[in-house]
């Protein structure tokens, strides 16, 4: 009885008006409620669109990515050639984007720390000095640096056949007008440099994982690299167990040199590791490995104009960590530097890091510049060549942002599972 | 110009309330102004010229469409474009008509859905190269690097060119023709290659021209000429006739400086349809009787329009060609006024 008297209890019986004014749902019903209304906005667009596109004869797919590209691309870091299809291009041109980015990022975080710290430095000029780079790199468009860069290289730079050596010039015992540089082994030109590139005479062979080639030699020596950190970290920490046992620390030093670079040589040398030279041909220089010019310039205007936000980002990172500790790491007996490093950089990362990935996010969409200066990334391939010579204008932006959308959101999830690690451990 | 893709490509899809496809003759009357898709720059085509008035070949055109339509040639404002930009304006309805050394290719007819009316320069694909780089041929250039401005048919035919002769090359893909030419000077190329008219008024501009030669192989074919948007046939009229009406008058020996008398006193009935002294050939296409005489009083016709911009004693120095006319054994012939 007194069951049935409560299930009929008012208020635990559901009526539509509830919806509204009983707490308990209200919230969740405007959610509801803005969910259906932004679905019609995004399907009156989508419609709208189809329409427009249908009323002017176009229409709406991606089968065009499948079709011959049949243009070049100079950088390609995996194999293309002009009868490729269009989403091969993209491929080739995100991988130019993303090697940028990688690169940009490291080298902005380098830079940047140090140009932090040595802002704060007691030295008046090394001081000055810095907040001087910060603030040119700061205060003037990157697209100007990277053209101020750029120029430059190539204006200055000699020609490929400034480097030749005809019979009359040598009858004459004249000089080219350009040589090779570091034992003949570096060329500098105005297209870019020319440097060594490693080969190997018994590769182990490559696999192919979804079109993309993976070389087995590269992750062999990665693997042996990497089994000889590891190795090296066990003797050091053997080594301070010893030391925390006995007092005395064992000598390691010619143990950790033998095991971080005798096991990688010899396996160089198993392979049969030698440098491919380039050298003068009709036109350029062939063997070798070419580093455009195009992507130096991009690469270093990026690392710089980052580095110096990163720069500001480290200095105020340091300032947040109070000075008490410096102090009491100096009243340690613990000299600056050390301070520097085992104190405050270790504190200061937690300020650091949440800023510090909007830089590396905007230090990847900031290679879209790249196309300034001839160099082909993915707004040069799919939202350049491919968007102009097909004509599929949406579909191209549409793909082009949804990639840079999906680089962002792995970055920043990336750099959020390293904050988390630094984070203030509540216990 | 990023931006402008961008926003084209909206405006394509229609989100923003953009040109309709119908009546750009009507808006370009009631806005009482021409806008005309143009180069960003190329000596003799389409570039400011000193005192920022925009001169040259495909220019002309333009002013001629601004005389016929709205009776005035100076009521015309040029848009630059890049290879890359320019499809996208044209389409967005940022310009009106596009004349800009534009290829007319099936690709561009059908997928991007565009008209080529007519074909104002028969041209081609050739190279140019320093000339104490010691190349006579294209045939010899394996292995070299080779300037080439994005968007363009000029980077397909480049790719077909070199495969097809078993030679390798590497690309410089510039966004436009002044960086082209910086790059090419600064010797970031061995050669610099694009239609063999672009190469002649590129290289008219550079500093000791004397010093650069364009090779004698043609390797496409490249007939350019001005473009509208798909499904607007009465615009695309007025575009063509208004052309054939510059290239009826060099057949028919009228000039800039003669029009005026000959309207008054030939009794040829082409010619006096044409000038609309008779008949209702303007009112067909929606424009007034005496539009041609305007375009042709306005600009002069094909033939004066090449000499002053191009012609061989321009410093571009191009011969007509193909450009002569039928009747002098080249390929531009106009269809019949009548
Ligand atoms: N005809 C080719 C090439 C057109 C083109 O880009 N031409 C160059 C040189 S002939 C040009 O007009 N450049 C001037 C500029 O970039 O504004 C096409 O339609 O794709």
């Amino acid at each position: 009885m007194h069951m049935a008297m409560a299930s009929d209890a008012p208020g635990n019986e559901f009526r539509l008006g509830m919806l509204i004014y009983d707490t308990r749902y209200r919230s969740l019903t405007i959610q509801v409620i803005v969910l259906i209304l932004f679905g019609l906005a995004v399907a009156w667009l989508l419609n709208n669109t189809v329409q427009n596109l249908e009323a002017k004869g176009r229409t709406f797919n991606y089968g065009f990515l499948w079709q011959r590209a049949g243009y070049d691309i100079q950088q390609q870091l995996i194999p293309y050639t002009n009868d490729s299809t269009h989403f091969r291009a993209l491929l080739v041109g995100l991988m130019n984007t993303l090697v940028v980015a990688i690169l940009g990022c490291i080298g902005a975080t380098i830079v940047g720390i140090i140009v932090g710290v040595l802002r704060l430095s007691k030295n008046w000029l090394v001081s000055k000095l810095m907040t001087i780079y910060v603030e040119i790199f700061r205060n003037i468009p990157l697209l100007l640096w990277i053209l101020f860069i750029f120029v430059p290289l190539g204006e200055l730079a000699p020609n490929p056949t400034d480097f030749r050596v005809t019979e009359e010039m040598q009858a004459a015992g004249e000089e080219p007008r350009a040589s090779m540089i570091l034992f003949d082994t570096v060329a500098i030109t105005a297209r870019g440099v020319n440097a060594p590139y490693p080969l190997l005479e018994r590769p182990l062979g490559t696999v192919d994982v979804a079109g993309i080639p993976f070389n087995l030699s590269v992750l062999a020596f990665l693997a042996v690299v990497g089994a000889s950190f590891y190795a090296n970290s066990l003797i050091r920490r053997r080594a301070r167990a010893v030391q925390e046992a006995t007092g005395v620390r064992p000598v390691i030093w010619w143990k950790s040199l033998l095991i971080l670079f005798a096991p990688a040589i010899v396996f160089l040398w198993a392979l049969g590791f030698h440098l491919e030279v380039p050298e003068l041909t009709r036109f350029n220089f062939s063997g070798g490995v070419l580093v455009q010019n195009s992507f130096i310039a991009l690469l270093i205007a990026l690392i710089l104009y980052t580095g110096a936000f990163i720069a500001e980002i480290v200095r105020a990172g340091i300032l947040a960590v109070s000075k008490g500790q410096t102090e009491a790491a100096f009243a340690l007996g613990l000299r600056p530097n050390r301070t520097m490093s085992l104190i405050i950089l270790p504190q200061a990362l937690r300020v650091i890091i949440p800023p510090l990935i909007s830089q590396f996010l905007n230090l990847t969409k900031n290679t879209s510049l790249g196309i300034a200066v001839s160099y082909l990334d993915l707004r040069g391939t799919l939202g350049g060549i491919t968007l102009n010579q097909t004509g599929r204008e949406l579909e191209c932006m549409l793909l082009m942002m949804l990639i840079y959308l999906i680089i962002s959101l792995i970055i920043s999830s990336l750099m959020n599972i390293y904050n988390r690690s630094v984070r203030l451990k509540e216990r | 110009m990023k931006r402008s893709v961008f926003f084209g490509a909206l405006t394509v899809a229609g989100l923003a309330a953009g040109a309709s496809a119908a009546a750009t003759l009507d808006e370009v009357k009631a806005r009482g102004e021409l806008i005309c898709g143009s180069n960003t720059g190329l000596a003799g085509f389409g570039a400011p010229d000193a005192s920022g008035n925009w001169q040259g070949f495909d220019v002309a055109l333009c002013k001629a469409l601004g005389a016929s339509v709205l009776g005035d040639a100076t009521k015309v404002r040029f848009v630059p474009t890049t290879g890359e930009t320019r499809f996208t304006a044209l389409a967005s309805g940022e310009v009106d008509v596009l004349i800009r050394n534009s290829t007319w290719t099936l690709t561009r007819d059908t997928e991007l859905a565009f008209d080529f009316v007519a074909v104002n320069y028969y041209d081609g694909q050739g190279f140019m190269v320093k000339r104490d780089l010691g190349v006579s041929s294209a045939k010899e250039l394996d292995g070299a690097t080779v300037c080439i401005q994005t968007g363009t048919t000029t980077e397909l035919n480049l790719a077909d060119f070199f495969k097809s002769n078993n030679m390798t090359y590497t690309p410089v893909n510039v966004a436009d023709d002044s960086e082209a030419q910086r790059q090419y000077l600064a010797g970031a190329c061995d050669a610099y290659t694009t239609d063999a008219s672009g190469l002649a008024a590129s290289r008219a501009t550079m500093p000791d021209p004397g010093s650069h030669v364009i090779l004698p192989e043609i390797i496409s074919k490249e007939p350019l000429g001005p473009v509208v948007r798909h499904g607007d046939n009465n615009w695309g009229d007025v575009v063509r006739w208004t052309y054939y009406a510059l290239l009826t008058a060099e057949e028919k020996g009228i000039t800039a400086a003669n029009v005026e008398e000959v309207a008054a006193s030939s009794t040829d009935p082409e010619v006096r349809r044409l000038l609309g002294v008779e008949g209702d050939m303007g009112a067909k296409l929606g424009l007034d009787p005496d539009a041609f005489k305007r375009a042709i009083a306005a600009v002069g016709n094909y033939g004066e329009v090449f000499e002053a911009n191009v012609g061989e004693a321009t410093p571009i120095g191009l011969a007509r060609g193909l450009n002569a006319l039928w009747t002098q054994g080249g390929l531009q012939y106009a269809p019949p006024f009548r």
